[in-house]
């Protein structure tokens, strides 16, 4: 049990994007009005870039900004140890340009529904489906 | 020149957007020959960098001069040279045999329509050309973002569909990505062939058994793999015909191309057949959808969503042939995806021809349709035939590899699957041609006390693009072996026998 918790402490960005992941799932499935299912959408791709961001964490390190890089040339080399990875934040920076497209896509169609339906409603639009 | 194909191949349809953007703002005309001369230049690349890789082996371009790992490389190997041409000619000959139908429904929006039109393949041949793991996530999120707005561009049920679409397509892309996320996790890179060196010593590791499997549910989301298919039919059918005959062929083809990439060689066969051990359930989930593709289709009576329950059981051919596991499936599978996106453009052209001729897409409201058509229903024969797998056409080729690799696995249900859906087609279009053959014509929609049919043959460049399509058909019915031998073989690892 005791170290189920530790697992669960050590690793608690893991399980915190898990989490961030079932929610949107969850969203996605269990509701029925197209704007909450965007937002359950929305939900899974911000767990995945956090978890992109949270592996690129080192505790007491600093960020990787090179400070008076051009006078200190050659006094003394620099460290990637002492640095955060740089790398998965320029990764998510891409991504979070995707979930925002992908975003904007989807209430764009979402308001075509509406004009469309006259509602968001799942079960409605259903219903004014088959009417048709 | 020649050196800058690989990056050519997305740069040309990338920056002919922006211009095709630009341009239709000044004059709705210039849409149409702009991106007709952005897609020329990338099938001419195309064609021209599958002879170099033909020639010379394997092309490596590193874009801006930055090496790998650190640079986003493009490997261009047979494997991706063939889907690439099968790509750029399935766009261009789309593009050209729509015109007349993008016109009329897309009039007043001509600029956006084609720029997202570019965008897709640029999308669609970056995915196919890259060897960088997270820069395919990129342009696997162009090509479907620019999906979702193609699909969603008409009335009626297609934006809730496209809606739906996002939703499914979304979860399946993220899994991609939290899957590459895990290989970044233990190697610390993203280029495919670096993974391809740093995963042998890792794979007793449960991170990248995880990464294998998440990548591998994400794809089959995107492929539209049976389970996963239910975003399939509906957008697909709704779409635009001019949007359904472009993404049906391509989407779902380049989806298995990169799951064949990321289990051949990031992932290697030997981890993905040997250890995994998932090659019998994969084969099985296959022939479930094959079989399920076919009984749906046989239970609708509309033409185009019966073809995008044909797109299901293909899906079903390449995943299935590809599990199978030895060089005869995986090379059915390859050809397979050739074959399949050329027969798919040609039936689903060849519906758009007749559905705006029609007016209806019902299989019942075809009657007489072979003597007021007789050149689009003659093409639609040589589709129906190449699907179901009559021999001189294509479709016959791919599904004989597909059976000859079933029997060589002893996987003796693929085979049953592939014979009872080629019989199910055969019921299928054999419907299809009865009532359109046999059937006197009504026109439904004409005043019927003394109607003049307003139906008559396509439009002249849409026969055109047609008559390409079906000759493309036996083209590469004729050449099977020659593709084969050339191509496909040196696109399959040595190791597979």
């Amino acid at each position: 049990m005791e170290s189920l918790l530790a697992n669960f402490l050590a690793k608690y960005n893991y399980w915190a994007y898990i989490g961030l992941v079932m929610i949107g799932m969850y969203a996605m499935i269990a509701k029925r009005n197209l704007v909450k299912k965007i937002i359950g959408m929305n939900i899974v791709q911000t767990a995945v870039i956090l978890f992109y961001v949270s592996i690129a964490a080192k505790k007491g390190k600093t960020i990787p900004i090179i400070a008076h890089g051009h006078e200190d040339t050659g006094h003394h080399a620099v460290q990637a140890l002492d640095y955060i990875s740089p790398l998965p934040h320029v990764l998510m920076l891409t991504a979070i340009v995707v979930s925002v497209a992908t975003l904007g896509v989807a209430l764009a169609l979402a308001i075509k529904v509406y004009r469309q339906y006259g509602t968001l409603e799942e079960d409605e639009i259903a219903m004014r489906i088959e009417e048709q | 020149m020649s050196a800058h194909f690989p990056g050519l191949v997305i740069i040309i349809p990338l920056v002919a957007a922006f211009l095709i953007l630009i341009g239709a703002l000044l004059d709705r005309r210039l849409a149409f020959p702009l991106t007709a001369l952005a897609l020329l230049g990338s099938l001419l690349t195309a064609i021209g960098l599958l002879g170099k890789v033909i020639q010379t082996g394997v092309v490596e371009y590193h874009l801006a001069g930055w090496a790998p790992p650190v640079g986003i490389a493009y490997r261009v190997d047979h494997l991706n040279a063939l889907v690439l041409v099968a790509v750029a000619t399935v766009a261009f000959v789309n593009l050209m045999g729509t015109r007349e139908l993008v016109k009329g429904l897309f009039e007043d929006r001509l600029g956006p329509f084609y720029t997202l039109y570019i965008l897709l393949i640029a999308g669609l041949q970056g995915i196919v050309v890259t060897g960088d793991a997270f820069n395919l996530y990129v342009l696997l999120e162009i090509a479907a973002l620019t999906g979702y707005a193609l699909v969603g561009m008409s009335e009626g049920r297609a934006p809730l569909s496209s809606l739906n679409y996002i939703f499914i397509g979304t979860v399946g892309a993220s899994l991609y990505l939290l899957g590459v996320g895990y290989l970044y996790l233990v190697t610390g890179t993203l280029n495919m062939a670096d993974l391809a060196v740093r995963l042998p010593a890792l794979y007793p590791s449960k991170v990248v058994v995880s990464a294998f499997v998440i990548c591998l549910v994400g794809l089959c989301i995107k492929m539209g793999f049976f389970p996963m298919h239910a975003w399939l039919p509906n957008a697909y059918s709704h779409a635009p015909d001019p949007v359904s005959s472009l993404v049906a062929p391509l989407v779902t083809k380049v989806m298995i191309y990169v799951m064949i990439r990321m289990m051949l060689f990031v992932f290697t066969p030997a981890f993905a057949f040997d250890q995994m051990a998932i090659s019998e359930p994969m084969v099985w989930l296959a022939i479930a959808a094959i079989v399920a593709g076919s009984f749906m289709a046989l239970s609708t009576r509309r033409l185009k969503r019966m073809l995008t329950y044909i797109i299901v059981a293909e899906v079903g051919y390449m995943v299935g042939g590809f599990w199978l596991g030895n060089r005869l499936g995986i090379s059915g599978a390859i050809l397979h995806i050739v074959n399949d996106a050329i027969m798919t453009l040609c039936v689903f052209l060849s519906a758009a021809a007749i559905i705006s001729k029609v007016g209806s897409d019902a299989i019942d409201d075809m009657q007489g349709l072979f003597k007021k058509m007789p050149v689009t229903m003659g093409v639609f024969v040589v589709a129906g035939l190449s699907i179901i797998g009559v021999p001189p056409t294509c479709g016959f080729f791919s599904k004989w590899y597909l059976i000859s690799g079933a029997v060589a696995a002893g996987q003796y249900g693929f085979m049953a699957a592939l014979l009872l859906s080629s019989l199910i087609n055969l019921v299928l279009f054999f419907r299809i041609f009865e009532i359109a053959y046999f059937e006197p014509f009504h026109d439904h929609h004409g005043d019927h006390g003394h109607f003049v049919s307003a139906v008559q043959e396509a439009p002249f460049e849409m026969l055109v693009t047609l008559v390409v399509t079906a000759v493309l058909l036996f083209a590469l019915g004729i050449y099977a072996g020659d593709i084969v031998s050339q191509i496909i073989d040196h696109a399959i690892p040595v190791g597979i026998t």
